[in-house]
Order: structure tokens, then C-alpha cells, then sequence
């Protein structure tokens, strides 16, 4: 069976975001930006799945800008098998919506016919939680979101999920989309002899031309600020001082 | 123009703090129609029926809708969209499985997690785990929005709303339900509760987790983690506060033990009064405490529980 891997590039998460003066977005000039953290689990899945036989290629591919080509080669070199770029805009800082990745995803999906796409639950630039879940739906396929545990058995899967009341177990029908969350696992560090390995690995570079998809945005951003920030507190000496304090608040 | 509303049910009860200030949210947009789902949804759709502000009221019964499975749910919220603008949900683990689902089904953009309504077509989201906000405005026929309850205010009881049975859609078949875990608990809901006192990896231990839950039942509180104590597995992943868990804005939040990364920053930092504990004096915490509280929270916590 193939796996799909979809992976963005996006922001650091230890990086501190700025909102730009002029209210169009964040800045993304100069700084560092690596692939989704959700999605780099999702990668480990897929290599994890293929190391116990159950998954014989892993297809990474991202939709964006051309520089996203580093975020598949850190696929690569975790243990990805081939890498599919599909170049959606030249704009840094245009963000692709869920919709038209999904459009895009699907399109590669009809050609490559993988068994299982495992994707990120959510991307932490837009904080949309959406791709796997519309392209599930635009390919009519079963669908298992936010997954802690992933057990692959023959024409089926037992996903456990993690959801608001605490975990839920579902079988789904292969083939399957499958969204991963935080627990699933710990993605492996690539290695120096990996990194150097992947170079050669295939990297096919493609349009969103090429598949016919309008990647233009349903969304359009009116303004982005900063969050309102709060006010300055204090720093209590004691215990007994900050039960005063919360009474005085009245939050106690 | 008409709004439908995924109601949030579980196991046959309708939840009701999360769906009424869905409610609230959904008001600023036109007419609402609550739709109950589930294997039994009567009684959680004559709850709904009460809440003011709901104009009309849905129930579908079937079984294949009895675990919230998207595929059946989706399928079923989509053959109704004809009749509705937006289409509209409490942002729950369950809506945000759904309803991009949805949105996909009618070719439109889903708008998740939204905070704030500012006309029938454009919304505030937090964006970068809540470092920016963006008022995005939408161009697709339809809008379906999950909408973030820890900024809205539940709408009160009152109503008297029409209920009307509908039909399930046609099951696909593509997934069945295996089995729930869930922690039985007796203390308030997190995302609903007053007060929420949270404790992080500091804590150290399952064991003295415990000294969160004594502090959090004196106090009538909701007991939170942070996702470090969670992978270390002092507590459940349903209690994790944070961009990917659960976001909280209660009266007061006390977080011990608890660093202040972003990502945990992200689900509490609405909160009205915050208080931290924590023994390093440079934990980025205490720029969003009102009160902080430098010390060991194994001295100071048993302390401040007894006192209070
Ligand atoms: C994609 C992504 C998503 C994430 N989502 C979330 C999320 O939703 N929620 C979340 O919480 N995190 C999330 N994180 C993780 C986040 O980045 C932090 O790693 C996490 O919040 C740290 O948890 P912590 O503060 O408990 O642990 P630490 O950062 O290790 O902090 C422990 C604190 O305890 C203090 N301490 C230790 N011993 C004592 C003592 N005896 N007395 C008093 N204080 C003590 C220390 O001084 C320290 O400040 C996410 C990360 C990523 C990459």
C-alpha cells in the first residue's frame, strides 16, 4: 500500500509572530520557518507503518511556495520515498486555503492511488483544522480525525481518537484519511547521512495549473491585529498575601 | 436568512452550555434552526427546543448518527443546506470533525473557530495560536463557521421553539464506532467551569497530581494540564489547555507548575483573573498573571488549599 503525506511549511513554532504594521498578515520575511509539527508526525507515521510492512512507498507533497521544496526534503530524509511539489503561489506570505489544497490533494490521489493519506489535525500558522476532513469528503472516503493510536489491518483501520470527552476508538474503511494529533508518536530527527541521502531522492515539481484548481481564496483577510493585550500584574510574597488578593478581586 | 445549528449531543444529551452560546453567536446571524443528531436525540432536541432564541428545532434519530461518525452526520447536514445560510456549530472536538466536512460537500471554505461576528459574512479568528487575530471575509454562497464558546455567552432558557422529525441521509458506511473511553469525573466541565486550576510537568508526578485536584475541589474548580503533563501522563488528554486542546476563559485560571509557552498560552489566556505558581521567577507565566506567585508548588499549593 502507498501512504500520502500532505506537509506544509510554516512559521517555527518557537518562533515569536509578529503582525505586520499594515494589517495585511504576519511577518514571514526572514524567519524561520520548518514543516507543521502535526504533519512531521504524520511523516513518522507513514515510516513507522512502512518499517512494520504495512506501507511499501511514502509519497510526501506540499502545496505553496517553491521554498517548500526544504520541507519535503526533511521528509526525505526522515524517510519519505519520493516528493511531489505542486508551486500554488509565488507570494510568501499567501497562505493556500484548506479547500484548494484539498482540490489539489485530490487530483494527486486520483493519479497515485495511495491506500492511506495521513495528514496533520491542524496546520499552526491558520489554525483551520480542515484539509483532511474536505478531502475526505471530496474523495467520498471514511474519515479519522485527530488520531493518538493508528492500527492498519488488511482492508480496515482502528483509529483511537482523541476527542473532548476523552478517547474514542472507530474502524474505518480503507482507504482512509487519517488526521494525526500530538500523542500518535515522536517524530525521529533525521540523520546527517539521511539528510545527505534525500538530495538525491525524487522531487517532482508541479502547478496548481497543472491540476486545474482556482487556489483563489474564499477568505479574503479584511485586517489582522494584535490580540488585545492584558495588563500588567503583580508578583505576591506570600500565600496569605495572594489569598487577600484574590478576595480583593473577588475571585474567591 | 436562516442559520442551522449542529446541536452538541452526546449519548443522547444535549450539552447544553456548549450549544447555547453557539446559539448566541448564531442570533447575530439570522433565524436559528437547531439540528439534534443522534441515535436517540428527542429529548436533547426538546432541551434545544428552550433555549431562547431557537426558532424551530430538528431531530434526526437514526442509528448511524448515534457516534457522531462525520461521514452519516455530514451527509445529512448537507442534504438540509438548501435551506440555510450558514450553517454553524459550538466549536467542539466533534463540530470541527464535521462541519469542514460539510463545507467541502457545498465546494465553500469552512470558517473554524471563530470569536467574534462581525456581519453575515465576516468573522474574527485567532490565527498562530491566538499571536494575531484576523477578521476574514467571506465571498461562498453558504458560510459554515465553528464558533469558538469561550467568547460567546450562553443564551438563556425561555424558548419555546417548534420540533420537527426528520430523517437520516443515507449511510455511507464507511466507518463504525468502536468503543469510548471517557474519564468519569464529578468535577464541573472544563470549558463551562468558574475557576480552572491547571498544573503542568512541574507537578513531577501522577501521584501529586493529586495536589491540583484537592486545590481544584476546594475551589469548586475544573482540574486543566498542560500538554507536557499529559504526554507524561499525569493526567488525561481531555483536561490539556492549549491551541490544540481545549480553550478556557473562566473567572479565574490558576496554573502551577505551568511554563506559559505559546501553545499553552493560546487556550487560557481570556481568562479574567489569572494566577501563577511557579519557582522560576522568569517563567514567561507570569507576563500574563494577574498574580504571580514565585515559590515550590509543593509548599505553596498544600498551603494556599488549606487556607483557603
Ligand atoms: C504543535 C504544538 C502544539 C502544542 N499544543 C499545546 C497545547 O495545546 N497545550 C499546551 O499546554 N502545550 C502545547 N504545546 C507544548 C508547549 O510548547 C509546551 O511544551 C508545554 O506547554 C510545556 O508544558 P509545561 O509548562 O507544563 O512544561 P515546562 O515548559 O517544562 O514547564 C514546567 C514549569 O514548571 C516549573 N516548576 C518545576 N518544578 C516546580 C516546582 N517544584 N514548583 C513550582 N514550579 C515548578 C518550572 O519552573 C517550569 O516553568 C504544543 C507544542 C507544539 C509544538
Amino acid at each position: 500500500m502507498k501512504a500520502l503525506v500532505p506537509v506544509k511549511r510554516v512559521i517555527d513554532y518557537n518562533v515569536k509572530v509578529r503582525v505586520k504594521a499594515d494589517g495585511s498578515g504576519v511577518d514571514l520575511a526572514n524567519v524561520k520557518m520548518s514543516m507543521n509539527p502535526f504533519d512531521e508526525i504524520a511523516v513518522e507515521e507513514a515510516i513507522r507503518l512502512k518499517e512494520a510492512g504495512k506501507v511499501d512507498e511514502i509519497v510526501a507533497v506540499s502545496i505553496g511556495v517553491k521554498q517548500a521544496q526544504e520541507t519535503l526534503r526533511t521528509a526525505l530524509a526522515m524517510g519519505a520515498d519520493r516528493a511531489i511539489l505542486v508551486v500554488a503561489t509565488d507570494d510568501v506570505h499567501a497562505d493556500i486555503e484548506p479547500l484548494a489544497v484539498a482540490k489539489i490533494l485530490k487530483a494527486i490521489v486520483d493519479e497515485e492511488q495511495p491506500g492511506l493519506v495521513l495528514c496533520g489535525k491542524q496546520a499552526i500558522d491558520n489554525d483551520m483544522n480542515a484539509t483532511g476532513q474536505m478531502l475526505s469528503a471530496l474523495l467520498g472516503w471514511s474519515q479519522a480525525t485527530f488520531a493518538s493510536e493508528v492500527d492498519v489491518e488488511g482492508n480496515s483501520a482502528k483509529i483511537t481518537r482523541e476527542v473532548d470527552g476523552g478517547l474514542q476508538t472507530i474502524s474505518v474503511k480503507m482507504p482512509a484519511i487519517v488526521t494525526v494529533d500530538l500523542r500518535l508518536n515522536e517524530p525521529r530527527y533525521a540523520s546527517l547521512p539521511n539528510i545527505m541521502k534525500a538530495k538525491k531522492k525524487p522531487l517532482d515539481e508541479k502547478s496548481a495549473a497543472d491540476y486545474g484548481v482556482d487556489v483563489s481564496p474564499r477568505l479574503e483577510v479584511v485586517k489582522t491585529e494584535e490580540p488585545a493585550q492584558r495588563a500588567a500584574g503583580i508578583t505576591v510574597g506570600s500565600v496569605d498575601e495572594l489569598i487577600e488578593k484574590l478576595k480583593e478581586a473577588g475571585a474567591v | 436568512m436562516a442559520v442551522l445549528l449542529l446541536a452538541e449531543v452526546t449519548g443522547g444529551e444535549l450539552a447544553m452550555d456548549a450549544t447555547a452560546k453557539a446559539v448566541t453567536a448564531a442570533q447575530a446571524l439570522g433565524d436559528v434552526t437547531v439540528l439534534a443528531a443522534g441515535a436517540s436525540a428527542a429529548a436533547a432536541g426538546d432541551a434545544a427546543a428552550k433555549i431562547a432564541g431557537v426558532s424551530k428545532v430538528l431531530v434526526a434519530e437514526d442509528a448511524s448518527l448515534g457516534h457522531r461518525l462525520a461521514e452519516p452526520t455530514a451527509a445529512l447536514i448537507a442534504s438540509l443546506a438548501g435551506d440555510y445560510e450558514h450553517i454553524v456549530a459550538p466549536a467542539t472536538t466533534d463540530a470541527k470533525n464535521i462541519l469542514p466536512r460539510v463545507a467541502a460537500l457545498l465546494d465553500v471554505m469552512i470558517i473554524s473557530d471563530a470569536t467574534a461576528v462581525v456581519d453575515g459574512a465576516t468573522f474574527e479568528r485567532p490565527i498562530y495560536a491566538g499571536n494575531a487575530i484576523q477578521t476574514m471575509k467571506s465571498s461562498d454562497a453558504k458560510k459554515v463557521i465553528t464558533f469558538r464558546t469561550a467568547n460567546f455567552d450562553a443564551a438563556g432558557e425561555g424558548g419555546s421553539a417548534s420540533v420537527e422529525t426528520i430523517s437520516a441521509a443515507d449511510n455511507p458506511g464507511l466507518s463504525e464506532w468502536v468503543e469510548n473511553k471517557v474519564a468519569k469525573s464529578d468535577r464541573p466541565e472544563l470549558t463551562s467551569a468558574g475557576i480552572v486550576v491547571s498544573g503542568g510537568r512541574g507537578v513531577g508526578s501522577e501521584e501529586d497530581f493529586a495536589l491540583i485536584e484537592t486545590l481544584a475541589d476546594k475551589l469548586g474548580a475544573a482540574v486543566g494540564a498542560s500538554r507536557a503533563a499529559v504526554d507524561s501522563g499525569y493526567a488525561a488528554n481531555d483536561l490539556q489547555v492549549g491551541q490544540t486542546g481545549k480553550v478556557v476563559a473562566p473567572e479565574l485560571y490558576v496554573a502551577v507548575g505551568i511554563s506559559g509557552a505559546i501553545q499553552h498560552l493560546a487556550g487560557m489566556k481570556d481568562s479574567k483573573v489569572i494566577v501563577a505558581i511557579n519557582k522560576d521567577e522568569e517563567a514567561p507565566i507570569f507576563q500574563v498573571a494577574d498574580f504571580g506567585l514565585v515559590a515550590d508548588l509543593f509548599d505553596a499549593v498544600p498551603e494556599l488549599t488549606q487556607k483557603l
